[in-house]
C-alpha cells in the first residue's frame, strides 16, 4: 500500500496555526494527493494548546495521528514540541521554534517550564530515535523579515525544505492565501526557513 | 478541481446543492461553523434562533410551510429540541427537513459525550451518518430525498473528527427546487389525542418501510476483502476501520438507523469473525444480538471517547500500529499543561475574583465564565448545562436555609438568552432571593463570536432590534436590576454584597465587550519592581499577562490590553502604566 505522510503542527492558541496548514494543503493539493486535515480548536483561542494533523498519500482514511507515527511535527513553541514529540515515529523529524510561551501553570509559579527540551532533543538525534531536529527561533526570523506574525511561515520554510515538493508551489501557495499587504515579509520569512539549513 | 472542505462546510455546501431555501440553528461546537458557513450563500435565508427548541421549532414550520430545511445544532442541543422533535416524527414534513446533530466523543468542547444516535431510535426516525466531508456533503441531499419520501425529519451525525476535519470534495450546482404550496392539514399537523394515536401508527409503519429501504440503499455497502475478519462500522469509525485493518471486509453503513437486517445477516454469515466498531454507545451490537447475530464489539472497546486505529489494532490484532517515542524521552518533569484561561482584559475575571473573595456559593453555567471555576478564581460550584445556573441557585437556597443570601447564579447574555429567562421568572415566582449575575460581554464568545438576540444583529449581518436584558429582568418582576463596569472592582464588590444581601430577588447585569472584540486601544500597565513588594496579590486574578518568576512578578507588555483590573488589586501602587513608570 501507498505511504501516507503525517505532519502533526501544535502551537499556542493565537499563532496562527492554521495559516501554516492552509499553505500546506495548498501545496499538496496541487499536488494532487488525497489530503486531510484535522484541527482541533474547541478552546484554543483561550490559550490552549492547539493542535492539526496533516495526512496527505494515495488515499487517506484516519484524519488522526498517534503516537508514533508522525514522519514531521512542526512546533511553533518549544513546549509544544516537547509535547508533540511523543508523535513522531523513530527517526521522524523535529521542526520546531525555540520561542517559549509559558503556560498558566507555569505564570502561576505551580509549575517549571522545563529548561532542557533543546539538549534532550539533541541527546535523542545522537541516538538515532530522533531522525532529525531543526530548532530555530521563528519569531526572531519573522521579526527580521519585518512581519513577527510570520513566524510560522518560517517555519513552514524549514519544513517545506524537508518534504520533496518544489519551492515554486510554496510560492505559489502563499501567493494564494497570504493577504496582499503581507505577502512580501512572508515570501521574505519563507524564504529565510527554507534556506536556514544547508544540510536538509 | 475538488475543493477541501471541513465537514461544517460540507454540509453547508450539500444544503446549498440540495436547494435547501431555510436553514437554523443555535452555536454549539463542534456544529457551529454549519451556519455560518451556509450564511454566506444568498440564495439560503439563514438565522440564529435563541436556542435550539426554538430553532427547531423555527425549522418545523418552515418546512411545514414548503420549505427544505436545514437545523444544526450540537448533540446536547437535541436534549433541548427533544419536545418538537418527538411530537415532529408524529407529524412529518411538507418540504425536507434534516436535523444535524454534532457529536463531540472524547469530549473535546462539550460537557457531556451523549450517543445522539439514540434520539433517532426514541424519535423513530432515519438517521445518516457521514464519514468524510464528501458524504457530509452528499448525506444532506440524500436525507432531504427521505425525509421527502418517507414524511419523516432526517437526523444526520457528525461528530467532531467530521465536522472540524477538511478532506476533498467534489462539487456541483444548486438544484432548482421549488417552495412546496401549503396546505392545512389538522389530522396531521394538530397533534391531540384523536388525532395523534393514527400518527402513531404511521410511524410505526414508516419506519418499516424504513427498515425495507435501508436493505437496499447504496448509502449502505459491502466491501469484501479478506473474510477472515468482517467488521460493521459507520462515520468516522470506518475510517478508523479501513486505517488499521486494510484487509478486513467491511459493512458500512451509511443509515445507522434502522439498520439493514438481511444485509447485515448476510455480512455475518460470510465471515470468520464479526465486529462491531462504534463509538460510545453499543447502538448497532445491541439491535444486531436482538437479531440473533453473534458479534464482538464494546467487550473490546471503551463506552466511553474515541476509538483511534491503534486502538483498533490493539483490540482486534493484538498489537498497535505504532509505538510512541515518549519511552525514548528521557524527560526530567512532566510536559506542563497548557489548559485554556479566561483571557488577559476578560470582563469575566474581576467578578469571579469578587465572588470568591465574598465566599459566595455559586451556581454556574456554560460559556467562556466556566472557567471561572478555575484556579485562582476557584469561583463556581456547579455548572451542568445552559441555562441551569439560576434555577440550580434557586434550588440551592431552598434546599438549605443556611444558604439564603450566599447563593449567586452566574449565566452570560447568549445562555441568559437560551434558556435563562424562565428560570428567572421562577424565582420571581417562587419568592427566592438569588442574586442573578448576567455576564454581559455582547456576543456568544465560547463558541467563537456568535450573534443572539441582544447583539442588535443577524447572522447575516443585518442591523435588528437588541433586546434589552434590564427590562426583560424588570418585566420578569425583578425590582432590583443594576448595571455594574466589571472593570470597576470597587463597585462590582459593592454592588454583589448589596445585592446579595436583598431580601428580595436581585439581577446585576455586569456589562464589557469580549475583550477579544473590544479594539479600543488602552495604554498597558507593567509592575514597577521598586515597590513591588511581592506579596502575589495580583496573581489571584489568574490573568496570563501577570508572570511569576521565581519571587518576581512582571506583566508581559506583548499580553496585557490594559484593563486597569490588577491596578485596583494592588496595595502597593506598583502597577503603573507603562507610560508613567520612571526608569
Ligand atoms: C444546549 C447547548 N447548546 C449549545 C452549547 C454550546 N455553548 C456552550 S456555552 C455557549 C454560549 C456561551 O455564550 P454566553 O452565555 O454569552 O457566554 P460567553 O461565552 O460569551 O462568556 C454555547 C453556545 C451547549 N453547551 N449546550
Amino acid at each position: 500500500m501507498p505511504k501516507t505522510t503525517s505532519i502533526l503542527m501544535g502551537g499556542v492558541g493565537g499563532q496562527g496555526i492554521v495559516l501554516a496548514s492552509k499553505i500546506l494543503a495548498h501545496v499538496i493539493q496541487a499536488h494532487d494527493f488525497d489530503l486531510k486535515i484535522s484541527e482541533i480548536h474547541g478552546m484554543a483561542q483561550r490559550g490552549g494548546s492547539v493542535l492539526t494533523y496533516i495526512r496527505f498519500g494515495e488515499v487517506v482514511h484516519s484524519p488522526l495521528i498517534e503516537p508514533g507515527q508522525a514522519d514531521y511535527v512542526m512546533a511553533s513553541e518549544k513546549l509544544e514540541a516537547w509535547r508533540w514529540l511523543p508523535y513522531l515515529h523513530s527517526g521522524g523529524t523535529m521542526v520546531c521554534s525555540t520561542q517559549e510561551i509559558k503556560p498558566v501553570p507555569v505564570i502561576m509559579g505551580l509549575q517549571k517550564y522545563p529548561h532542557n527540551i533543546e539538549k534532550a532533543m539533541q541527546t535523542m538525534v545522537a541516538k538515532g530515535t530522533l531522525g532529525k531536529l531543526y530548532a530555530i527561533n521563528a519569531l526572531a526570523v519573522a521579526r527580521e523579515c519585518g512581519q513577527p506574525k510570520a513566524a510560522n511561515v518560517a517555519l513552514i520554510g524549514v519544513l517545506a525544505h524537508c518534504l520533496q515538493f518544489p519551492l515554486a508551489s510554496f510560492e505559489e501557495a502563499l501567493e494564494a492565501i497570504v493577504p496582499a499587504r503581507f505577502l512580501a515579509a512572508n515570501k521574505k520569512a519563507f524564504l529565510a526557513g527554507y534556506q536556514y539549513f544547508t544540510d536538509i | 478541481m475538488k475543493k477541501l472542505l471541513s465537514g461544517n462546510e460540507a454540509i453547508a455546501r450539500g444544503a446549498y446543492e440540495a436547494g435547501v431555501h431555510f436553514a437554523v440553528a443555535y452555536p454549539g461546537t463542534p456544529s457551529t461553523e454549519i451556519l455560518e458557513d451556509v450564511a454566506t450563500y444568498d440564495e439560503i435565508d439563514a438565522q440564529w434562533s435563541s436556542n435550539e427548541k426554538v430553532a427547531l421549532e423555527v425549522g418545523i414550520g418552515a418546512a411545514l410551510a414548503g420549505s427544505r430545511v436545514l437545523v444544526a445544532m450540537k448533540h446536547v442541543g437535541v436534549n433541548v429540541a427533544t419536545d418538537p422533535l418527538m411530537t415532529f416524527s408524529y407529524i412529518g414534513v411538507n418540504g425536507g427537513l434534516v436535523l444535524v446533530a454534532a457529536d463531540d466523543p472524547g469530549m473535546h468542547s462539550s460537557q457531556n459525550e451523549q450517543d445522539s444516535r439514540q434520539y433517532a431510535r426514541f424519535a423513530k426516525i432515519p438517521m445518516l451518518e457521514p464519514a468524510d466531508s464528501q458524504e457530509a456533503k452528499d448525506f444532506v441531499q440524500s436525507a432531504l430525498e427521505i425525509s421527502e419520501e418517507f414524511d419523516t425529519p432526517v437526523m444526520l451525525k457528525t461528530s467532531t473528527r467530521i465536522s472540524h476535519a477538511q478532506s476533498l470534495v467534489s462539487v456541483r450546482e444548486r438544484a432548482d427546487i421549488a417552495i412546496r404550496p401549503y396546505e392545512k392539514d389538522m389530522s396531521k399537523h394538530v397533534m391531540m389525542p384523536a388525532y395523534a394515536r393514527p400518527r402513531h401508527v404511521a410511524v410505526e409503519e414508516r419506519l418499516e418501510f424504513l427498515r425495507e429501504y435501508a436493505e437496499q440503499t447504496t448509502l449502505n455497502r459491502i466491501e469484501w476483502r479478506q473474510k477472515k475478519i468482517g467488521v460493521i462500522c459507520a462515520g468516522i469509525c470506518y475510517q478508523q476501520v479501513r486505517e488499521a485493518l486494510p484487509d478486513a471486509s467491511v459493512l458500512k453503513l451509511g443509515m445507522c438507523y434502522p439498520l439493514p437486517t438481511k444485509l447485515l445477516a448476510e455480512f455475518a454469515a460470510n465471515v470468520d469473525q464479526l465486529y462491531v466498531v462504534e463509538e460510545l454507545d453499543p447502538f448497532m451490537e445491541e439491535q444486531i444480538k436482538v437479531m440473533g447475530i453473534e458479534v464482538q464489539g464494546k467487550g473490546l472497546f471503551p463506552l466511553t471517547g474515541e476509538i483511534s486505529p491503534n486502538l483498533i489494532a490493539k483490540k482486534i490484532l493484538g498489537q498497535p500500529l505504532t509505538q510512541s517515542l515518549a519511552a525514548d524521552m528521557d524527560s526530567e518533569a512532566p510536559v506542563p499543561a497548557r489548559p485554556p484561561v479566561l483571557c488577559p482584559g476578560c470582563p469575566h475575571r474581576s467578578v469571579f475574583y469578587t465572588l470568591h473573595k465574598q465566599k459566595m456559593v455559586v451556581s454556574g453555567d456554560i460559556g467562556c465564565y466556566t472557567l471561572g471555576a478555575l484556579q485562582p478564581l476557584d469561583a463556581m460550584d456547579t455548572c451542568i448545562c445552559m441555562g441551569a445556573s439560576i434555577s440550580t441557585g434557586l434550588g440551592f437556597e431552598k434546599g438549605n436555609p443556611a444558604l439564603k443570601g450566599k447563593v449567586a447564579a452566574v449565566i452570560g447574555d447568549s445562555t441568559f438568552f437560551h434558556s435563562g429567562m424562565t428560570g428567572l421568572a421562577d424565582v420571581v415566582y417562587n419568592q427566592g432571593t438569588t442574586l442573578t449575575m448576567v455576564l454581559d460581554n455582547r456576543i456568544t464568545a465560547m463558541t467563537g463570536h456568535q450573534h443572539h438576540p441582544g447583539t442588535g444583529s443577524t447572522l447575516k449581518g443585518n442591523p435588528t432590534v437588541a433586546l434589552d436584558i434590564g427590562a426583560i429582568c424588570r418585566a420578569l418582576g425583578v425590582k432590583r436590576v443594576r448595571e455594574v463596569d466589571p472593570y470597576d472592582l470597587a463597585a462590582l464588590d459593592a454592588v454583589i454584597r448589596e445585592e446579595a444581601a436583598a431580601p428580595e430577588p436581585s439581577v446585576i447585569i455586569a456589562r464589557r465587550a469580549c475583550a477579544l472584540l473590544d479594539k479600543s486601544i488602552k495604554e498597558v500597565y507593567v509592575i514597577d519592581t521598586e515597590r513591588c513588594i511581592s506579596c502575589g496579590l495580583c496573581m489571584k486574578l489568574g490573568c496570563p499577562a501577570i508572570v511569576k518568576d521565581n519571587k518576581t512578578m512582571s506583566i508581559d507588555v506583548s499580553l496585557c490590553v490594559g484593563c486597569g483590573v490588577c491596578v485596583q488589586v494592588c496595595r502597593s501602587n506598583a502597577i503603573v502604566k507603562a507610560g508613567d513608570q520612571d526608569a
